[in-house]
Order: C-alpha cells, then structure tokens, then sequence
C-alpha cells in the first residue's frame, strides 16, 4: 500500500503517460492524436515538476527566514520542454490544415484509402 | 460580425490590462517568477483576444502579418546579438558579465535584454500561429 | 577568437543566420546566405577537427559559467567526427539547392525553407557538440521540428502526411529521452554527461537507472530508425523534396546514432549497457533484422527514392551490429561506416534530385533510358551505388571490410553471412536501377543532361566515394580514436 500513496505522483504521471499514449496509437483522427500527444507530453511535464517538490521547500524565491527552497531546475528544464511542446502541437495541427484541404478527411483510413486510389502514379 | 456591445466593452476594459500585466511579468523576470516566456504569451493572448473579439481583419490592420514575422525575427536576433556582444567582448557567448563594467550590472542587463527578445518572438509567433489558423479559408 | 569560440559559433552561426533568412525577400538571397553560413560552418567544422586532433578535447563554458553547474560544450573524437560529417555534407547540399529547390518548393515559402534548413543544421551541429543531457534533447527538438517543416514542403500531398507521421514517431522518441532525461536526473541530480557518468556508478543498480536507460536507448531507436521502429523514415525519405531526402539522409540518422552512443558509452559506461543490461544482443538481434527486412524490401520497391530509403534502414543495421560487438575494430567498422554511408547516400540521393529535377520523379518509369539522357548523372548514381553494394576501390568496401573483420575477430560467423546476403541483396536494387536506365529505352532519347550546379555537388560526393575507397587514412585514423574514446582510452 505504502508503494501506492507514498509515489502517487510517479502514479498520476504513469496513468497519463499511458492514457495518452494510448490515445495516440488507437485513434484514426489525426485532431485526437495530436491532443494523445499533448497528454503524453503533460504527464512527462508533471512528473519533472514533482520530481521538484522537497518537503516543507519553499518556492525557490530568495527571502529572509527560509532555509528549504523547492528545486527550481527542473521547472526551469520544463519551462523550456513546454516551448518545444507547443511548437510541436502548432507545427502538427498547421500539418492537419494543410492534409484536410488536401484531402478533404483528417481520418487515417481514408488518408491511405486516397493514397491507394491514386495508385503508383504519383509516388514520387 | 454582429455587434456585441457587452463582449466589446469588456474587451476593451480587460486587453489593456492583460498588456500591462505581461509588460510587469516581462520587466520583473530578473527577481521574481517571469520573463520573457511567460510575458510573451500573456501579452499575445492580449492580441488574440482583440482578433476574437473584433474579428481578425481587424487585427491584422492594427498589427499586419508582415510586421510580426519582422518582429519574430528581430527578437531571436537581440538575443543571439547579446551573446554575441560579450563574444565580441572577449567572453564566453551570452556571458552577461561582459556588457557592462561592473559585472553585477551586466548581469542584470543582460537578463532583461535576452528576455526582452524572447518576449518579442514568443508575442509575434503566438499571434501569427493564431492568424493562421483562424485566416485561413475554409474549404 | 575563432580559437577560443569555435565551437559556440559552429551553433551560434547557423542559429541566428535563420531568422535573419527569414527576413530575407524570397529569390536567391536566402539561398546566398545558406551557402555562406554552410560553408563556414564546414569550415569551423575542419578547423575543430584540427584542434581536437592537434591538442585533445576542447570544452566551452556557455554563458562562462562552469560545469556541471552551466552548459558545456565539449569536442572529443567522437563528435568532432559527427559534426565534420554534418557540415560537410551540409556545404554540399545547399548549393545543390540553388537549383533544385526552385524547382520542386513553392516559390513563396523559399525563405522559411531555407530558415527551416538552417535550424536544421544548427539542431544537428548543437546535438553533436553539447555536454549536457537536457540541451541535447532541446537541440534534438529543434532539429526534428525543422526536418519536419521541411519534409512537408514536398510538391506531392502525401509529403505532408509522411511529415506529420514523423512528427507523432519524432516527438514520442524525443519525449522518451526526456522521460529517461528526468530518471537520470533524479537519481544523480547533475544533467552534464561527464557529471553524470561519474554519479551514476555510484547509483548504477537500480531500478530507476535501468528503466531510464530503457527510455533513452527506445528513444533513440525511434530516431534513428532501428527496426522495427523505422516505420517513419521511407515515407519522409520518399515525399521530402530531393535536397532534403539527400540532407537528412545522410545526416540525421547518423547524428541519432551518434546520441545513441553517447548515452551508452560515455553516460552510461559500457560495463553498465553491455554488461550488466543486455543491450548487445537486443541490438545485434535488431540490426540483422533491419539488414534482412530493409534490404528486401528495397528490392521490391518501384520508386527508386523509397528504395534508398529502405536500403538506408538496412545501412543503420550495420552501423547497429558493428556497435553492438563492443570491440575497438566494431566500433571503429561503425564510426567509419557512420562518414562512409553518409558519402554514398548524399551522393545517391543528390542524382535522384538531378533526376527529379529533368524528369519531374524518380519512378522505375521515369528513369528508363537515362544512361544515354543523362549520362554523367546516371554515372555518379552508378559509382554510388558501387560504394554502397561494397565493391572493392569504393569507401563501402572499406567499411563494409572492417565489419566482416569485426565480426571475424569475435568469431560471429552468422553476422558475416548476414553482411554477404545484405551486399547481395543491395547489387540486385542497385542492379535494377541500372537496368532500367542503361538499357530500356526513354520514349524521348534527346539527351537533356542537368546542369553544372547540380551535377558538381553530386559529382563531388561520388568522387569522394572513390577517394575514401582508395586512400581511407584519413577516415579511418578518425574512426579509430573515436572508438578509442567510447572504450575509455585518450582521444
């Protein structure tokens, strides 16, 4: 039991982590992938930021009478892998735009299906 | 767009307030939670929230797309020309230390010049993400 | 002060050119501004290898401020040989583009391209020289996010579903290695990989280590297309206009082997990953597979672009199993194999882009009759293709000789069979290419060659293959300190 509440951080970021995960590979539309992805990436984010938390730490702000500060790095490091994220999910969802105009469906299926139909021809 | 009196008005009220909260989160990064990032996306959710309101043709003459990919451009080169001034000043590439006499001061500088270029670029790129998405035709 | 900060400007340069290109008209000056930034960056690229051969590793202090406390770049053997292959290839390719990708990208996007490449190469150079584990995975992102910008500039649609195909493979891999990132972190508390090193023997039996080290090395399976996670890489290879398939290609998967090697042999010190984790036979396993599968499937493919893209997944096989013996001839045979693949593969890939750009593809169709239409750039496909079946005289023999030796040394007699039945295969899909051009007939035999701007870079590549096939020192003493390096002794 003590293995189930003591870590219920690394839990919570597991079940995400899976969740999202899941979501990514089961899902034909490339919208719901996208948003899989994000929720794979957002457990990653929470478990980095829990890995900060120190007990009884303070937020990691210089100030008079406090001794035990959280460790700022990793939100530092997260900081920067939420840049990296939103620019994926921008650069993914711009992608989607320009396959359903090309296209006319953002369903995997009938993606490939189009691709068979046009044959050989324009594989180029 | 249909008028909507009540949406306009508080717009109008709360899109000069949310700039003025991301120009504090901006100019207080050096001490205390903020900085360039955060800054950035606040004061372009202020923008984006002018497009929503008042429509995005209306908010591309106010701010064209030309000029925000000018300005996301010129925001990554302050930051990459910060560190190239203390290069140039014979330290280590973004050595703050090396923009001012005093290094303590340089240090501040430095923090407020680079984030102030991540606060341009992250302002520019939120709006033309959301101009492109939201200008786009449908089909 | 090149002296001092070369290696902060082998980043710095390409880094900041890119929004400046941005800035630029579309036209050519874009274009002007990549080739220049090319070529310095090749050139501080060579003067880099100098200094690390000359006086040993060379480390930067971003920001001055000391590990493992600030990021450090650090040059050893190992990478100096990476990032000499990036630039190089880098200083080949754009010029090639001057040409080619007018052709085949919309003229209106020419100064994102050409941003995009830029940020392509900086993320490349970045992961090659960066000390620190979380950078490299900030670089690793922004190599990724501009390759995958640049595979969907493809003219075909289905280029922006192999870009977006690869974004969902890219990003899981890269979020893998972050995963492992943070595990690492946490246990040892530091991010620099030499820190880390030192930390991580002392915490080395634990669970959390071990699965950190799972995540990493998947990760960087997913990026370099090991099989079975290759998936990603024909389509992207296929649909990304010519340029970019030759770049990438050549480039990218190396550097992803490059960080694979890394984590195992500096991070985690190969007692811990081929002692006490069994990745030697996870990957031997893996990279025979990749030879067999990839090399079969190249035969069956009738579009010659997707047919080097498989055989590029049976080529990272043999870099895998060399890495995967542990020995200083193994990992000399995969570094080595590393420099020479890239040769060949730019070289191939640039005559298909000379191709595309005459016949508009680059189907089975569209290439009969070329050895007469296109004489000089059916030749250089010809020397390539030579250099990667392995024939004697060619760079591919070379590498392809220190593998058989290798695996000869550690009497792995299947892995010798494997590499045999590999060449053969790849003689019969180069064969078929061959057939096509040099003796089926063009329905239009008018002899329409491409022009020099695109025939000197290909060229180029094809005579180094022969160069490097005829006198290897150079390759090969570079390859035998970088393995050197990875076993521990003094670059």
């Amino acid at each position: 039991m003590s293995l189930l509440f003591e870590h219920y951080n690394y839990w919570v970021a597991i079940f995400l982590m899976m969740t999202g995960f899941y979501t990514v590979i089961s899902r034909g539309n490339l919208v719901k992938q996208v948003v899989g992805l994000n929720i794979f990436q957002a457990s990653v984010f929470i478990f980095y930021i829990s890995l900060a938390y120190v007990d009884g730490g303070a937020t990691p702000i210089v100030k008079e009478g406090v001794e035990v500060y959280a460790n700022p790095l990793p939100h530092v490091l997260i900081l920067t892998a939420i840049v990296v994220g939103i620019a994926t999910t921008a650069l993914g969802l711009a992608l989607i735009v320009r396959i359903k105009e090309a296209y006319g469906t953002i369903e995997e299926d009938e993606i490939r299906e189009a691709d068979q139909r046009d044959g050989k021809d324009s594989d180029a | 767009m249909t008028r909507q009196p009540v949406l306009h008005v508080t717009a109008k009220f709360l899109i000069p307030l949310i700039m003025l909260f991301a120009l504090y989160v901006q100019f207080h990064g050096e001490y205390s939670p903020g900085g360039g990032f955060q800054a950035g996306v606040i004061f372009g959710a202020g923008l984006i929230l002018y497009g929503l309101v008042f429509g995005v043709e209306q908010a591309q003459r106010v701010l064209p797309l030309g000029v925000l990919r000018v300005l996301a451009a010129l925001g990554v080169l302050l930051y990459g020309g910060v560190g190239m001034v203390s290069l140039l000043a014979g330290q280590e590439f973004l050595d703050y230390g090396a923009l001012s006499a005093d290094p303590v001061a340089g240090q501040h500088l430095g923090i407020l010049l680079v984030e102030l270029g991540v606060g341009i670029t992250v302002t520019a790129v939120m709006v033309i993400i959301f101009y492109v998405f939201a200008g786009r035709e449908k089909t | 002060m090149i002296d001092q900060h070369f290696l902060a400007l082998l980043v710095v340069v390409p880094l900041l050119a890119s929004p400046l290109c941005l800035l630029l008209p579309n036209g050519r000056l874009p274009w002007l501004l990549a080739t220049a930034v090319a070529w310095v960056v090749f050139a501080l690229a060579v003067f880099g290898v100098f200094r690390v051969y000359g006086d040993g590793p060379v480390s930067y202090w971003m920001g001055g401020w000391q590990p493992p406390w600030g990021i450090e770049y650090r040059l050893d053997a190992l990478n100096a040989l990476v990032v000499l292959i990036v630039a190089a290839i880098g200083a080949v390719v754009v010029p090639f583009a001057g040409r080619s990708v007018p052709a085949e990208v919309d003229g209106a996007n020419i100064a994102g391209f050409y941003a995009a490449f830029l940020l392509a190469l900086c993320g490349l150079l970045g992961i090659a020289v960066t000390g620190d584990v979380f950078n490299l995975f900030v670089f690793l992102e922004i190599s990724s996010l501009a390759s995958y910008t640049l595979i969907s500039q493809g003219r075909n649609r289905r280029a922006l579903v192999s870009a977006y195909q690869y974004l969902i493979f890219g990003t899981i891999g890269a979020t893998f290695l972050l995963i492992g990132i943070g595990l690492l972190y946490a246990m040892t508390g530091t991010l620099n990989m030499a820190d880390l090193a030192r930390r991580l023997a002392e915490v080395e039996q634990t669970r959390t280590v071990f699965t950190g080290f799972a995540f990493i090395v998947v990760g960087a399976a997913i990026k370099l297309a090991l099989f079975p996670l290759h998936l990603w890489l024909p389509n992207a290879y296929t649909h990304a206009p010519s340029v970019v398939s030759a770049f990438l290609a050549a480039t990218a998967t190396k550097v992803a082997v490059y960080v694979l090697l890394r984590f195992t042999f500096t991070v985690f010190g190969l007692e811990f990953s081929f002692g006490a984790a069994p990745l030697s036979l996870i990957l031997a396993t893996l990279a025979v597979a990749a030879i067999l599968v990839g090399s079969v499937s190249a035969v069956t493919q009738n579009n010659v672009k997707r047919l080097l893209a498989y055989s590029s997944v049976a080529q990272i096989g043999y870099m895998v199993v060399a890495i995967a013996m542990v020995t200083a001839l193994g990992l000399t045979a995969a570094t080595l194999h590393l420099f020479n693949h890239a040769l060949m593969k730019g070289a191939l890939f640039l005559a298909l882009g000379c191709v595309v750009y005459r016949m508009g593809g680059a189907d089975m169709d569209s290439l009969r009759g070329l050895g007469r239409k296109m004489p000089l750039t059916m030749a250089a496909f010809v020397v390539a293709g030579l250099s990667l079946i392995g024939v004697p005289l060619t760079a591919g023999f070379i590498s392809k000789w220190y593998l058989v030796l290798a695996a000869i040394e550690l009497g792995w007699w299947p892995i010798v069979a494997v590499v045999l039945v590999g060449s053969l295969l790849a003689a019969i899909y180069i064969w078929r290419v061959v057939e096509v051009a040099y003796f089926r007939e063009a329905d239009d035999p008018a002899r329409s060659e491409a022009p020099w701007s695109l025939l000197a870079p290909t060229w180029l590549l094809a005579l180094a293959n022969i160069y490097f096939g005829l006198d290897a020192r150079l390759p090969v003493s570079l390859a035998e300190s970088a393995a050197s390096v990875m076993l521990g002794g003094a670059p």
